[in-house]
């Protein structure tokens, strides 16, 4: 099954039978924000959102989560903890956030496989729900990508008033249909044109535009430019950008232990703090926040693609929209591709 | 589906030498696998290992002895932070975590026939003696080999009973110093890359290989250039902080490389077009 059409009635039966199989993780609002939850029931879902705080990469990606258990000291031991096999759903996740997925793919399943971030993101069904109201800094359409964009999720609905349009995308998306498909209408050429029309109408609303072109090159001769002192004179150095970026991959490890009971615990890290690269003895590689601003930008505009051929980043506009000091990454892209060689 | 890369392996603590004492103090711990699958546990000389003392916490260190020696594999310790200091309490029979080997290595393959010059300084020369006792163990196959080594003071000096059998030896030559003059100290006096001009190698058919304290690496390097030897005839060894070893946790990263996956062992021509905070 491709495409389809699904009445806002019939939604809540929807989730009911995806709950019934699967963890539902999907919008919640929660102190006036959204975020991306454990669901029980269809009511908690609250998809009037732009995008959420957090980005759902935090479902696949914990924020804090234990690796292992061990005996601690000096006769210790180690204690695997059994892997996860639940089914995941994320639902209403947004392209860019689905695309944050397709980059961070390579980061933890390459050389070596997180076990942790493979296990749930092989056993989770995206799908995502077109953003027909993209919100004031966003850019996704700079990376050729659209509010509505399809390819890095199984399944895209795309509001249509009262119904929804779905497409189904790889195919664990059209057998996911197809286990649904009694709640399911057949798709029309007029749904297909009216949710051609959501998608174009949501394009217009993105006003920004990061330039790009040549920007992993231009970066290659820019390391030693002004330029970085200036973006970073204004950063507090919080964090925020990484911890709300949907790419941002970095990561602490630390023990926690009792007497006689332990864990080795992985929490998110951030590169905008000086302890990240601080070494024991006292030496460290990124002592001032010009190197650790630079080392972000130079992490998601010249290395990642070095590394992978894409782009780090995704237009999705946290990191810009929630920056205490107004630190506005197309800015800075955007100047560094003015500057004279 | 492949191992857990977080998953240490147990290995026990077979011995524990004291090689400097004091406020900079450096042990070096043999230790041996626990589980029989990880008694053939092999490497290059080069590569590093994951070292846990479970509940103080991981770090990633050089492995100081040579692949030759099948039964254990050491790494020298200095003192100087948390887990450092924790694992300089541990005694023979006491237990810890290793998983590696990781990072490239050196090229032992390459340089044969080569002569081959080593410079350390302090406890940069851990990951050199892993290098330089393989070295030693295929002898035949390599060139002239000098070792220029030297720490603050006599005492600092790392290895110091295996320099007096290298000594020995008349198929290498050891040029130990000490950055200040003390009492009965009859070799070099003065900084490494000094002793480096003092000894003048000479850069035909030869391989120089490096490590110590940045600042340290930084003067080696320039003195080598001016010794005649080119760009990619000089190699050395990095340490960043590092987590998970694997290229994910991101905090080792010089530039699009991480040194725990795409290093620890770069070439001087490789690093200087790296761009990158080091």
């Amino acid at each position: 099954m491709e495409n389809a059409i699904i009445s806002k009635e019939k939604l809540p039966e929807l989730f009911t039978q995806i709950i019934a199989k699967n963890k539902l993780f999907a919008p919640v609002k929660e102190n006036g924000f959204s975020l991306f939850k454990e669901v029980e029931k269809a009511s908690e879902i609250d998809t009037s959102y732009v995008n959420t705080r957090v980005p759902p990469k935090s479902i696949i990606f914990k924020q804090t989560e234990t690796l292992f258990h061990f005996t601690p000291g000096k006769k210790g031991n180690v204690e695997k903890i059994p892997e996860e096999n639940e089914k995941i759903v994320i639902y209403a996740i947004r392209t860019c956030d689905a695309k944050a997925f397709a980059l961070l793919d390579p980061v933890f399943i390459g050389d070596f496989e997180d076990p942790y971030y493979s296990a749930r993101r092989r056993n989770s069904v995206l799908i995502g729900l077109s953003c027909n109201n993209p919100g004031p800094a966003c850019f996704c359409t700079s990376f050729d990508d659209s509010p509505a964009s399809i390819e890095y999720v199984d399944i895209l609905f795309t509001d249509l008033g009262y119904k929804y349009y779905i497409e189904g995308n790889s195919e664990i998306g059209k057998k996911f249909l197809e286990d649904h498909k009694t709640l399911f209408d057949a798709a029309s050429g007029e749904d297909q044109k009216s949710r051609d029309k959501v998608e174009r109408e949501a394009i217009g609303k993105i006003k920004r535009t990061m330039k790009l072109t040549g920007i992993v090159e231009k970066l290659d001769g820019m390391f030693d430019h002004p330029i970085w002192y200036e973006s970073a004179r204004k950063c507090i150095g919080c964090g925020t950008c990484t911890y709300l970026c949907p790419t941002c991959h970095c990561f602490d490890m630390q023990d926690e232990s009792t007497l006689n009971k332990g864990a080795r615990i992985r929490v998110w890290d951030s590169c905008m703090y000086p302890e990240y690269t601080h070494h024991a003895s006292g030496h460290n590689p990124r002592p001032a926040r010009m190197n650790r601003v630079r080392n972000r930008v130079y992490h998601k505009f010249n290395y990642f693609p070095k590394n992978t051929e894409v782009f780090g980043c995704t237009g999705c506009s946290r990191c810009i929209e929630y920056c205490s000091a107004n630190i506005d990454i197309i800015e800075i892209i955007n100047k560094i591709g003015e500057v004279k060689e | 589906m492949k191992a857990n890369p977080y998953l240490p392996s147990l290995a026990i603590i077979e011995g524990v030498k004291e090689e400097v004492e004091g406020n900079r103090a450096i042990k070096t711990f043999r230790l041996a696998f626990q589980d029989d699958k990880k008694k053939n546990f092999s490497f290059i000389p080069g590569q590093c290992v994951m070292i846990s003392l479970f509940g103080s916490g991981e770090c990633m260190f050089a492995i100081s002895s040579s692949p030759t020696q099948k039964d254990y594999i050491e790494v020298s310790v200095m003192k100087h932070g948390k887990v450092t200091s924790a694992l300089h309490k541990l005694e023979k029979g006491d237990t810890l975590g290793v998983r590696g080997p990781y990072g490239n290595n050196f090229d032992v393959e390459g340089w044969k026939k080569r002569n081959l010059i080593f410079i350390g300084g302090g406890i940069g020369q851990a990951p050199l003696r892993s290098v330089i006792n393989y070295i030693l163990d295929n002898r035949e196959d390599y060139g002239n080999i000098d070792i220029i080594y030297g720490a603050r003071t006599s005492a600092d000096l790392c290895y110091k009973d295996e320099f007096v059998e290298l000594e020995k030896r008349n198929d290498v030559k050891a040029h130990l110093s000490i950055d200040v003059d003390e009492e009965h100290w009859e070799k070099y006096v003065g900084f490494v890359p000094d002793n480096l001009l003092e000894v003048n190698p000479a850069p035909e058919n030869a391989i120089a290989i490096t490590c110590g304290p940045p600042i340290m690496i930084h003067y080696v390097i320039q003195n080598l250039l001016k010794l005649g030897f080119k760009e990619e005839q000089i190699y050395t060894t990095l340490e960043m902080r590092m987590k998970c070893g694997i290229g994910i946790c991101g905090r080792c990263n010089i530039g699009n490389l991480y040194v725990c996956k795409d290093g620890p062992v770069f070439s001087y021509d490789q690093l200087k077009e790296l761009q990158g905070d080091i």
